[in-house]
């Protein structure tokens, strides 16, 4: 089978406007004749599902958690990109474009990247309208930051919860169609299967959560709009229940899965403190703004340090290593999240982390430069100038206070330290996932009807996503591109009428969920879901993580065709099928992240170069720098499944075609 | 607070099966607790220790643990979100138990808020309140007037902010003496009063949130302050005096 | 567009619990302003004249209507309310600390209103009915010496004196508690005061239970005092009046208003039944 991206032809600024402009329409009349259905309530979802209850359609949207305003879009903290040029800095929609193909390392399509800049302004002037209470200046105008990889201010922000306020708009327009009768939301559903009808995208197995049931619904289109899939991981910023099932059972159903190598690692994350640990949280990525990163100088201030000796203040200045700096002396501290993940884990695989847990893994992100340096300023601003030191430390930390107040706090609740009087310690951890069910132009997967959408398809970040992009991507796809483009699939199902639920296929897909239930209910094993899926998540740490190679990719495979193995045999889920059962909620889960894992280490070990979070050891240049291989690995690799053997699924090649950036060498120094 | 590494602890759960059946309080031991630890890691660790023992985990809601979707409740030792103030259950550390201290977690008790099982409630009420008039009917469509075509006031934006920082984990119902849903309902309703964008269907939407609230079976508020105090996100009760406002102006309009 | 229901939503509720909760406030000052009276010396007349006053104005007596109307709306609201809100929580909890969050008397507001409903009926007894009621109210006398000797003289409303002699040989009699007549002929000459000063003095300095009503009262003002602590900035909050500049102000204000007034009325029956020397 081909792959197809059904890019529009014509240059690149017009590809969407004419492509838009010939797709077929669905007559408001006609609508209400259609169903659709949406799984994930994140910003995509929600923002899709929204949309096409406005425009008339009979819209069925699931979530797992309790309300759909809880999706994991919620936690984002720094901000939006949009090319508006507010703040006359020169930016425009071909500089969001370019910075986003630059940023994903040259790995993204061009087309895909072009709409999504194209649109991010329509994304801010809609959130408004909806009531998005984004920050602003004095003169009432909306206010912009600056994040990693970029030299404009282009980033729309609402303190650090921009993520939460961009959901709440959309789930607010969602509640506006549920309110209306025109959205039937199921909280506290899991799609658990896709049911095909004749090749096409025509229903959903759910699990209703709380009574165990096991639902069939059935629709002209399904829209996957699920998330990322960083909880293969176990420790991740992900959400808990964050879960790759929806996209794995369409990648089980035919759709190919893209790039599943192509996972972000963040630098700023609080460090792992011990085994019961659940999850990482991030630092959001503006503290790089004010505070530098470094580690000891000394080998043995570090091991100090770690063995509570010494503390970080009472290191030097000339003792201190601050790595980017010295690295990157143009980006410095704003360098790309990957070569930041990548330098913090150079240094502590070299012996100079800083945090006393298991792998020594932590560095310093201190503040006390910019204490002094905004002390400073402020003393002045007050017409303070020979203030006294205490006066500039004083005025320092309430600068800081102001900017990052709720990071600190956050940080010292979790932490216990104050990191006003002592640096930060923070660590790499897994944040985004780049790859997913790979799309067509029209985000449409290798299944007809079966749309993805946001984190969950592989789209538009390349090999790495820059800051602030990802609630770009997730509204662009939900408000601007889904609507057209599910339209366009629909207007040929106008006559179709309802799809029944009492086919065949209904039946074998509901079999398939319920004989995969019984089967873990009954395993009688000796070992929690959570043991396999912390064995699943070291293997994936230290094989598939920061730092790959050709051996440890290997070992990876086999480690986790053997933990499949003792997974189905040694699995213990108590409880039953019909009633709220979280143990089996996360065994369903577990089961497809460990096939997803292994996909993982074999797209990995495919990709014989190393671009944006893939970062294989082989492919590097004497300083430890990306090494790129245009020539052979200018492509998305996009996976077949073929049967429960994982090896043995089928890598397509999607040539990316470059027309309108030049390719060239990344470079931040 | 405590300074040491790890600590032994008893817990006082409250355990109920399903919807329909009689819960109670049970009592489990748990040894070697992080102090490091988030309190919803320790309920991991004791679920861990059940499933070991081939007993039936403890079901508790939880999703981010970082303190923004609003998913972990629980009210402990007496207090939404546990003894500390401005977090979530998921932000609150095993620092602040004292080795031997003995625990109690119940789920948010409000009529509005039945429990599906043990620890877990139904919130969906808050989300049919929102339903019934939490937003402002603009549809999709690419062009909306510029973002910037409106100013909006520094002071009013903010203030929006702060009241829509709200994250819906009803630690305000579950503290209030009276099981009321004020402080909710009247950040949804200051954070759209306050921008130009929400003015439009002010009046409407007071109406329609309140009336839903009110069907729900929240109680009423006596002004006790709990909630602001107990609230994750630090609402302030501002927002409960301007939807009184918003609402008298709807009613005498 | 949504139906107001301005008369049974849980927010009209709250407003005229805060409406008719001022309102008592304010009469709570008139209340208090007459009362200090008591602590004027030789006093009485003033005091009876202000109670005759205070029971027949027609302005006072639409104010007295609209007070007891008050009294019953927002008992009956708040005994709704408190219905309604112990209803929301059907189970309650197997341990809660409410005292980290939200001060004593702001949870109590129905035990304290329920006190000082008790107070005001028991009060309303004591003092109102026999105002309004009582045959045998006695009528404000004044003790004049006549060459020598010690006379009791009626005080009547247009200013004069009647010897008590005189009603106690039957040439006047009392008819209707307060009017004096000619008995031969049958017509009214003159109107005394009730003498609510005597029956309140007497009542505090009470033999047997003086010391008993005293701290009684007390208690009640006491039980007063805190309702009106959370009550009084609290009414402000129903009615939507929250503002960061003036809402600290309001709360001192309350607290203040809180203390002083229960104080005052407190300290008339100690003065009475420990001070005033009958």
């Amino acid at each position: 089978m081909a792959l197809d991206s059904k890019i529009p032809q014509g240059p690149i600024a017009e590809k969407w406007t004419n492509h838009k402009n010939h797709l077929k329409l669905v007559a408001p009349n006609n609508r209400p004749k259609i169903d659709i259905i949406v799984v994930g309530t994140g910003l995509a979802g929600a923002s899709a599902a929204a949309s096409f209850g406005e425009m008339g359609y009979n819209v069925k949207a699931f979530c797992f958690q309790d309300s759909p305003r809880r999706a994991h879009s919620i936690a984002a903290q720094g901000g939006i990109n949009a090319a508006k040029n507010y703040q006359n800095d020169g930016d425009s929609t071909y500089r969001l474009f370019y910075d986003t193909i630059k940023g994903g390392d040259y790995r993204a399509r061009e087309a895909n990247v072009h709409r999504l800049a194209e649109v991010s302004g329509n994304i801010i002037d809609q959130c408004v309208a909806q009531g998005v209470p984004f920050a602003r200046d004095y003169g009432g105008m909306l206010d912009n930051r600056s994040f990693g990889g970029t030299q404009v201010q282009r980033t729309f922000y609402a303190a650090g919860q921009t993520g939460q306020q961009l959901l709440l708009g959309a789930y607010s327009a969602l509640s506006r169609q549920i309110g209306l009768g025109r959205v039937q939301m199921f909280n506290r559903h899991e799609m658990l299967d896709l049911v095909k009808v004749d090749g096409k995208a025509r229903g959903i197995i759910a699990r209703n959560l709380v009574t165990g049931e096991l639902e069939r619904h059935s629709a002209h289109a399904v829209i996957i709009a699920s998330g990322g899939y960083g909880n293969v991981y176990f420790l991740s910023t992900n959400a808990m229940g964050s879960n790759v099932t929806a996209g794995w059972k369409v990648h089980k159903q035919g759709a190919f899965f893209a790039n599943p190598c192509y996972v972000q690692i963040h630098p700023t994350c609080i460090p792992v403190h011990g085994t019961n640990q659940s999850k990482l949280t991030l630092m959001s990525e503006s503290l790089r703004n004010s505070g530098r990163i470094w580690v000891p100088k000394k080998k043995e201030d570090a091991e100090a340090i770690r063995a509570g000796k010494l503390k970080p203040t009472q290191i030097a200045e000339e003792d201190r290593d601050y790595y980017l700096e010295r690295r990157y002396p143009a980006f410095g501290n704003l360098v790309p999240r990957d070569v930041a993940s990548r330098a913090a884990k150079e240094r502590c695989d070299a012996g100079y982390g800083i945090e006393a847990n298991d792998t020594n893994e932590g560095v310093y992100l201190d503040f006390s430069t910019e204490i002094q340096n905004k002390g400073k300023q402020a003393a002045y601003a007050k017409g303070n100038h020979n203030p006294t030191a205490e006066e500039i430390t004083q005025l320092g930390k309430q600068w800081l206070e102001e900017k990052y107040g709720n990071l600190f706090t956050m940080y010292q609740k979790i932490t216990d330290e104050n990191p006003y009087e002592t640096p930060m310690k923070i660590y790499p951890a897994v944040h985004y996932t780049m790859g997913g069910v790979w799309v067509d132009y029209n985000l449409q997967s290798t299944i007809p009807g079966c749309f993805v959408a946001g984190e969950a398809n592989f789209s538009d970040h390349g090999a790495n996503r820059l800051g602030a992009s990802a609630l770009m991507q997730g509204l662009a796809d939900g408000y601007f591109v889904l609507p057209y483009t599910v339209s366009d699939y629909l207007a040929d199902d106008i006559r179709t009428g309802k799809i029944p639920t009492n086919s065949s296929e209904f039946d074998a897909a509901e079999k398939r969920v319920k004989d995969n239930i019984d089967r873990f209910l009954n395993n009688n094993g000796s070992k929690s879901v959570d043991y396999f899926h912390k064995k699943l998540g070291l293997i994936m740490w230290n094989k598939v993580g920061m730092g790959r190679n050709e051996q440890g990719l290997k070992e990876a495979i086999t480690e986790i065709a053997q933990l499949k193995e003792e997974f189905y045999k040694d699995v213990y889920v108590p409880g039953s099928a019909n009633e709220l059962n979280p143990e089996l909620e996360k065994a369903l889960r577990v089961a497809d992240f460990i096939e997803l894992g292994q996909l993982m280490a074999m797209d990995g070990l495919q990709r014989k170069e190393s671009c944006g979070g893939h970062f294989r050891e082989e492919y590097q240049d004497a300083e430890g720098e990306t090494l790129r291989d245009d020539e052979n690995f200018k492509f998305v690799g996009a996976w077949e499944y073929k049967g429960d053997d994982i090896t043995q699924e089928i890598l397509h090649k999607e040539e990316l075609k470059y027309e309108f950036i030049k390719i060239a060498a990344r470079n931040y120094k | 607070m405590s300074t040491a590494k790890n600590i032994n602890i008893n817990l006082k759960i409250w355990r109920q099966k399903g919807p329909n059946a009689k819960g109670s309080m049970e009592t489990y031991k748990l040894d070697n607790v992080s102090t490091a630890s988030s309190f919803l890691e320790m309920l991991d660790q004791l679920n861990e220790q059940l499933i070991n023992e081939r007993k039936e985990p403890i079901a508790f809601d939880h999703d981010c643990r970082e303190g923004i979707c609003g998913m972990c409740s629980l009210y402990i030792n007496g207090r939404a979100h546990g003894p500390d103030t401005g977090i979530t259950t998921c932000q609150l550390h095993m620092r602040m138990f004292k080795d031997g201290d003995t625990i109690y977690v119940e789920p948010w008790r409000s009529k509005a808020f039945p429990v599906i099982k043990d620890l877990v409630v139904d919130r969906s009420a808050f989300d049919r309140i929102q339903q019934a008039g939490g937003f402002v009917s603009v549809n999709t469509s690419g062009n909306t007037i510029d973002a910037n075509a409106t100013p909006v006031p520094k002071a009013d934006a903010d203030k929006s902010f702060e009241a829509a920082a709200c994250i819906g984990c009803g630690a305000c119902v579950a503290t209030c003496k009276n099981g009321s849903a004020m402080l909710f309902v009247g950040a949804k309703v200051s954070q759209y009063a306050l921008l130009p964008q929400g003015k439009v269907e002010a009046a409407q939407r007071v109406l329609n949130m309140v009336r839903q609230m009110d069907e729900e079976g929240f109680g009423n508020c006596t002004n006790t302050g709990a909630c602001e105090i107990e609230c994750p996100k630090g609402i302030s009760l501002e927002n409960i005096a301007r939807m009184n406002r918003e609402y008298l102006k709807a009613s005498l309009t | 567009m949504a139906k107001s229901a301005f008369l049974k939503s849980s927010l009209a509720k709250k407003y005229w619990m805060a409406l008719t909760g001022l309102f008592l406030c304010l009469f709570l000052m008139g209340h208090l302003a007459g009362n200090l009276q008591l602590l004027v010396p030789n006093n009485a007349l003033n005091f009876n004249k202000y109670a005759l006053f205070m029971t027949t104005n027609p302005a006072v007596k639409i104010l007295s209507y609209l007070t007891y109307i008050s009294i019953i709306f927002h008992a009956i609201d708040g005994i709704m309310l408190t219905i309604q809100n112990k209803a929301a929580r059907p189970v309650g909890y197997a341990k809660s600390n409410p005292s980290a969050n939200s001060p004593w008397a702001s949870r109590n507001m129905a035990v304290l209103g329920t006190i000082i409903l008790v107070f005001i009926v028991t009060h309303m007894v004591q003092f109102w009915s026999r105002m309004h009621f009582d045959q045998n109210m006695p009528l404000q006398t004044i003790a004049i010496n006549m060459q020598g000797m010690p006379q009791e003289f009626y005080v009547t409303t247009d200013g004069g004196y009647l010897p008590k002699m005189q009603v106690d040989q039957k040439m006047i009699i009392i008819k209707d508690r307060t009017d004096f007549y000619d008995a031969a002929a049958n017509v009214k000459i003159k109107e005394g005061y009730k003498d609510l000063y005597k029956i309140t003095v007497a009542f505090f300095q009470d033999a047997k239970y003086g010391l008993i009503y005293t701290l009684l009262y007390v208690v009640a003002m006491i039980v007063m005092g805190f309702h009106l602590l959370h009550g009084f900035s609290s009414a402000f909050q129903s009615l939507g009046l929250n503002h960061s500049k003036y809402t600290p102000a309001i709360k001192t204000l309350g607290k203040g208003f809180a203390i002083l007034v229960s104080l005052l009325f407190a300290v008339i029956p100690v003065y009475i039944h420990f001070f005033l020397k009958a």
